[in-house]
């Protein structure tokens, strides 16, 4: 009788999308034992944060002030940029390109099963969440939201069998999907024919289409490109830009807020 | 033999707390492959050594909570676990008699029809797998069972569960 009643949720899951309530209720359960899981590592970097001597501290401090600095003075030079394209895109007659807000997230687990590459983040619906959200960290995208729960949500990453993102190539705006393959460190892009022009060190970008995924974020550079004349598409392998399996602090986006 | 009532269910449940709490723990690169199937092996436990307690309903439900804590397909862990359940209860009397390594070789067979169930209901809803490493979990619970064994028969000996 179990058997059965596991055969009909399975089905109900995966044909119908019926579950996604009672996985978000049952969520509320599971979420204390990631959140315990975390914990050492978490009471590990507090303590590395709290117990440094005052020159380490010192020193740091000095590094981070210059680096503000930089940031800073490029930042600069991003408004007037930005300005002038906002400028030439009027010029243009093309649509306004869009800021987009974000949402500091940690990540607090990551699935046990190894063949699924998805993780555990801190926040859900409470702070706006939403199903499919975009989530980036420092050096690109990562992936999108596939659950939310209260406090808790889940993100297939970009590399997971069953993902695909819509990228274009940032030198020449040649479009492609990037698939993943179950391999943390490596994307591949499907039906890209012989002739395109594609090189090793091209960066992929998100192309927006697919209205999932906002435009222009790095998604993975390009490391091998196979041209085989028996073979109908070229086979391109690329690394993902972000840092899939190292990143802790990471930014969920909210896109479509017009730019001020 | 004066017969009690059901006590130490707290027992039960924060083993299975353990239990889930060693799946959702970070493991490095290297060795996501190698974690044992706890919440397998402590269920396989309790089932043998009170079966009237815990069974293939208990299972169920555990399996549910590993499904959304796995973020696998809600019902996937519940029906191998309902399975795994099932088989120690058929044969538990048999694997009583049985020195630890002998029970090992048979949870061997029935982590290793856990895991097989859940591949086979993985690649009928057309995921990928990695291959056949989703048997290196098996021989891993296999050879940690006479641990797990052995610290839970104290356990249950000591709070007297029943």
């Amino acid at each position: 009788m179990a058997a059965v009643v596991a055969v009909a949720l399975i089905s109900a899951d995966i044909r119908f999308n019926q579950m996604t309530a009672t996985r978000a209720s049952l969520s509320a359960v599971v979420y204390p034992f990631y959140w315990l899981a975390d914990l050492p590592a978490r009471l590990g970097s507090w303590g590395e944060e709290n117990m440094v001597t005052r020159s380490t501290a010192l020193e740091e401090n000095e590094r981070l002030r210059g680096e503000a600095m930089l940031l800073q003075a490029q930042v600069l030079q991003m408004a007037s940029l930005r300005a002038e394209n906002v400028r030439l895109r009027a010029l243009l007659n093309s649509s306004a390109l869009v800021q987009d807000d974000v949402l500091v997230a940690e990540l607090i687990g990551i699935s046990p099963d190894p063949a699924r590459h998805q993780v555990v983040l801190n926040k859900g619906s409470d702070e706006g969440v939403f199903l499919g959200q975009p989530l980036i960290d420092a050096q690109g995208l990562m992936g999108q939201v596939v659950e939310v729960a209260a406090a808790s949500s889940r993100v297939l990453l970009l590399t997971d069998t069953t993902h695909a993102i819509p990228v274009q190539i940032n030198r020449n705006g040649v479009r492609a999907i990037a698939e993943g393959v179950g391999r943390l460190d490596q994307l591949e892009l499907r039906h890209v024919a012989s002739t395109e022009d594609i090189v090793v060190g091209d960066l992929l970008v998100s192309s927006g289409l697919g209205a999932r995924f906002p435009v222009g974020y790095p998604v993975a550079v390009v490391t091998e490109v196979v041209r085989d004349p028996g073979q109908t598409f070229a086979r391109v392998t690329a690394q993902p830009s972000a840092a899939l399996n190292r990143s802790r602090h990471v930014l969920l986006v909210f896109t479509g807020k017009l730019e001020q | 033999m004066v017969q009690q009532g059901p006590q130490g269910t707290w027992v039960i449940a924060m083993s299975f707390a353990v239990a889930f709490l060693l799946t959702a723990w970070p493991l490095p690169q290297g060795l996501v492959w190698a974690r044992p199937d706890w919440v397998s092996l402590v269920l396989i436990y309790w089932v043998i050594a009170l079966p009237q307690r815990v069974g293939v309903l208990v299972s169920f439900g555990l399996g549910l909570l590993l499904d959304v804590l796995e973020g696998s397909m809600l019902g996937q862990n519940a029906l191998s676990l309902s399975v795994v359940a099932y088989l120690a209860l058929v044969l538990y009397q048999r694997i009583r008699q049985f020195n630890l390594w002998q029970q090992a070789a048979v949870v061997f067979v029935m982590v290793g029809v856990n895991q097989l169930v859940g591949q086979w209901l993985q690649n009928l809803a057309g995921l990928a797998s990695g291959g056949v490493w989703f048997l290196m979990p098996v021989v891993i619970s296999a050879l940690l069972w006479p641990l797990v064994m052995t610290l839970l028969r104290h356990l249950r000996r000591a709070y007297r569960v029943s």
